[in-house]
Parts: structure tokens; C-alpha cells; sequence
């Protein structure tokens, strides 16, 4: 047996090793669909709770919408389950090409291209575009897969500060010499919330010959005025030259994601990306639902005006309540608590008031910021904000820490 | 040398710490103590290239060589005398 008893005990103290760290991760099981009421099973085992879910990507909404759902049976049934093949032997149908017509026009870039999901369209687009003879300088906070994806790559790989466009402007004119160079940045950060100052960063990027790829992950359908995204609210609609995003979070919450932009750049990743060439696309049922989400989202832009409303009230209230925030505009609220403990401790108690919402603490963000980071969509209404609210305002007094400073909390409960 | 060590020492402060960061000196951990991640070694070893008119071959930009100022000066000092 090659599994021996040895190799068992490793990763039994690898796995104890990370108990004992604080950091394992446990999955609570949802027995209802994806929205705004779920029912939870936690621990497994327990009897199901009616909770507020305020931790989902389900920006708009739309991920148990009944014209999504209904489009997805009639794609199942025209064009059946499984692909049971890859895109270029006979894994593509016509409603796949459809798709990435209608994402490019929605997007406003020149091609797209399907991908199983984000992860592997970040996985495979740097090693797809590039050579050892070049640059990629990504901002330091880009999202796991991106990281992923630039180490895959055989391009150096060089970062900037936070959103610090003078520490990129710096590492533009440090790489000069390179044959081609590349920008990488998230369009709104997942843990912060905040967005890339996409204006500025093309305007950099046309000064140095650089390419510029955003990951619009937690953007695409809502940010900017008609939900297009960061470069829509940053006035550079055809400007960014990679675009990566997900079908798995606003766009109907399934699954899949894409490349889209510079043609040459897309057809290079057909051409050449691995987690393209080597795995089945999107499932049938799946491309159908993302089709007709994209037909709402042209119908109006109801959703993300209601998502929009949504966030400022949940953010106005947490901040009159005394919590203290990551600034920001965006559905991304995180609730800044430092301590590890005391964002897990204060999850448990707002559990138990009815409220689902995370604490995120290190490795997932940087050590001293741990925090409960709350997520808002249009599926909200204004009472479940308003219970929310009371739960989150009863739990602070609990623990004592509405209207205190940061310094306040950490003195009270460390770093 | 003392001069390429405060070179460097600020070169590590104001391209890797924040604000609010513990200070550093000559021998503090940089990449062991979770400074500088190896990823962002880049742009040291680019950096020193540039200032000192040296080639550090990738497989000498080691961690172990990168992991403090006096470690990176010496490095930095090797490959000076070797270019003579």
C-alpha cells in the first residue's frame, strides 16, 4: 500500500496543524435556493435555520430568477445536459458562440472567449499572451486566481502598491526594457470593496506601451451606470485591452467564466490557454441562463439602480450605527473588527440573531484586518436590511464596540 | 559599503513597508519574516541591477541570498568584484 501509515500521520498533523491555527475551513449546507432567505444546516447535523444571507455574490439577484430558471429548462431541454468534450473537438455549440457575441457586446470589447470559470480564465490567460522576454506588474491586493495564473507564466512578475499609481508609473519606467508589458488589476477588490482608478491606469498604461488586464469578477452587471462595469464608471469602455469575469456571482451565480478584448489577445488564448484546450466549456444549461440574464440586464438597469439603493442604505446605517467601515461605494460593506476572534465570535452571535454574514481574517486578508464582510443585492429588500441592521447593532453592544475607533477595538481585543 | 547598505535598507522601506510598519534594520529577516514575499523580489534584484551596473543570474537571486540588507550587500559587493 502505498498510502502508508506514515504518509497518513503527515497530513493528519498538517490537518491538526490548521486546526489548531484557527483558520480550517468548515461548509454550512443550504438547503433552499440561492437568495436572500435561506435555510442553513450548521453544524452539520443541526436543525435547519431561516437566515438572511448577507454574504452571497448573488448581487443582482438573479441567481433563482424565474426567467433564469425558466430559459435554463428550456437549454437543457434543446440542447441537452453535458458537452462530454472539449471545445475544439466538438465540445461547442451555437448558443456558446452566442454567448460570447453577446458578452463582448455587452462588455464593449472586441472577442470573447469561455472559460469553465474565472479561476481558469485567470489561470490560463498570462501563459497564453506571454513570453520569458516580458512583464507583468499586478497591483499587490489581485485576487487568488490572477496570482495563480501569473505564476503559471514564465514572464516576470513585478507589483505596486494598493492602487498607488505612482508606485505602478515607477515599476512602468523600471521594466521599460521589456518586450511587452502588463498591468494586472481587479476591477472592484473583493475584500475591500473599493475599485481600480481604471482612468488613470490607461492613461499610464498608453504612456508606457503597457496592456492592461481587469478582473471585473465582482463588477460585471452592476458597477456603472448601466452595470457594464469599473471601465464603464471609469469612462474607458473599449480601453481595456483584457477583461477577465464570472458568470458565477452577479451574471446568474452557476458557473463559467471568460476572456474578452483585443481580438488578437483572445484568439491567442483559444489558441494557446490549457484550461480552455484541456477541459469542458460551460454546460449547455448553464450558457442558456447566462443568455437570458444578459437580456435582462439590456432590458434595464432596475436591478443594479435597486442593488445601488440597497448598498448606501446598508452602509448609512452601519455607519450611524457606530461600526467602522472600509470606505467604499460598492455592495462590498466589510465590517472592520481586527481581531481574528472577535470577527469569528461576532459571526456566531449574528448567526444566532439570524444573520449570515462571514469573518474573514488572515491569510485571507492581511494580519490585524480581520473583518465580517457583508455583501448586498437587489434580492435584499428594505426589511431585511432593517432586521439585519437590529441584529448587527444588538451583537455591537454585546461586544461593546459601536462608536469605537480602531484603536478602541484593538485595545479592548488585540490584534 | 555602510553607504549601499543605507541605499538599500531605504530602497526595502519605501518599496515594501506601509506606514505603519515595524521598523527594519541591517539584519531583519526580509523575506523569512514575511516582508518582502519572493514574488516581489523583482524588483530588488532589478533594482540593484540598475544602481550597481550588475547581473544577478536568476539562480543566485535566491531567497537565503535576498532574506536581509546584509545579505543583499554582500551579494551586491561579490558581483561588483567580480565585473572588476
Amino acid at each position: 500500500m502505498a498510502y502508508s501509515e506514515r504518509v497518513s500521520n503527515l497530513y493528519k498533523e498538517q490537518l491538526k496543524g490548521i486546526q489548531e491555527a484557527g483558520i480550517f475551513k468548515q461548509e454550512r449546507f443550504i438547503h433552499s435556493p440561492q437568495a436572500a432567505d435561506i435555510e442553513v444546516e450548521y453544524p452539520a447535523g443541526a436543525s435547519l435555520k431561516k437566515v438572511i444571507n448577507m454574504c452571497s455574490n448573488n448581487y443582482l439577484g438573479l441567481s433563482s430568477h424565474p426567467d433564469v430558471l425558466k430559459a435554463a429548462h428550456e437549454g437543457l431541454d434543446a440542447r441537452g445536459y453535458g458537452m462530454s468534450s472539449v471545445r475544439f473537438i466538438c465540445g461547442t455549440q451555437d448558443i456558446h458562440r452566442e454567448l460570447e457575441r453577446n458578452v463582448t457586446a455587452f462588455l464593449g470589447t472586441e472577442d470573447t472567449l469561455l472559460f469553465p470559470s474565472c479561476m481558469d480564465a485567470n489561470a490560463g490567460v498570462f501563459e497564453a499572451i506571454l513570453t520569458k522576454e516580458d512583464v507583468m506588474i499586478s497591483d499587490r491586493l489581485v485576487h487568488a486566481s490572477l496570482i495563480d495564473g501569473i505564476r503559471l507564466c514564465s514572464a516576470i512578475h513585478d507589483t505596486y502598491k494598493h492602487s498607488d499609481m505612482g508606485h505602478l508609473e515607477e515599476k512602468l519606467q523600471l521594466h521599460s526594457d521589456k518586450r511587452l508589458k502588463i498591468v494586472i488589476t481587479d476591477g472592484v477588490f473583493s475584500m475591500d470593496g473599493d475599485t481600480a482608478k481604471l482612468d488613470l491606469m490607461v492613461s499610464l498604461c498608453e504612456k508606457y506601451d503597457a496592456m492592461l488586464l481587469v478582473d471585473e469578477s465582482h463588477a460585471s452587471g452592476f458597477i456603472g451606470k448601466t452595470g457594464r462595469g469599473t471601465h464603464e464608471r471609469c469612462g474607458v469602455v473599449g480601453k481595456i485591452d483584457i477583461i477577465t469575469t464570472t458568470f458565477g456571482k452577479a451574471l446568474g451565480g452557476a458557473s463559467g467564466g471568460c476572456v474578452s478584448g483585443r481580438k488578437e489577445l483572445v484568439e491567442m488564448c483559444r489558441q494557446k490557454a490549457r484550461p480552455y484546450l484541456f477541459s469542458n466549456t460551460i454546460a449547455p444549461v448553464v450558457v442558456a441562463g447566462v443568455l437570458k440574464v444578459l437580456e435582462i440586464l439590456a432590458a434595464s438597469t432596475e436591478r443594479r439602480d435597486k442593488l445601488e439603493k440597497n448598498a448606501a442604505y446598508w452602509r448609512k446605517g452601519l455607519t450611524e450605527a457606530g461600526f467602522v467601515l472600509k470606505e467604499g461605494d460598492t455592495p462590498i460593506v466589510p465590517v472592520m473588527l481586527f481581531n481574528a476572534k472577535l470577527a469569528q465570535d461576532l459571526s456566531k452571535a449574528l448567526y444566532d440573531e439570524g444573520i449570515y454574514a462571514i469573518g474573514f481574517f488572515f491569510p485571507v486578508v492581511p494580519q490585524g484586518q480581520a473583518r465580517i464582510r457583508t455583501q448586498i443585492s437587489a434580492g435584499h429588500e428594505i426589511h431585511h436590511l432593517d432586521k439585519a441592521l437590529s441584529a448587527f447593532i444588538k451583537v455591537g453592544k454585546k461586544f461593546n464596540i459601536l462608536g469605537k475607533t480602531k484603536q478602541e477595538i484593538v485595545e479592548m481585543y488585540g490584534l | 559599503m555602510d553607504d549601499m547598505k543605507g541605499v538599500i535598507l531605504n530602497y526595502v522601506k519605501k518599496e515594501y513597508l506601509e506606514d505603519d510598519s515595524e521598523p527594519i534594520n541591517f539584519d531583519t529577516p526580509l523575506i523569512s519574516g514575511g516582508i518582502v514575499d519572493s514574488f516581489s523580489m523583482v524588483s530588488l534584484k532589478r533594482f540593484l541591477e540598475n544602481k550597481y551596473s550588475i547581473q544577478i543570474p536568476d539562480d543566485q537571486a535566491t531567497p537565503e541570498a535576498f532574506d536581509s540588507v546584509n545579505k543583499i550587500t554582500s551579494l551586491v559587493e561579490a558581483f561588483i568584484q567580480k565585473k572588476g
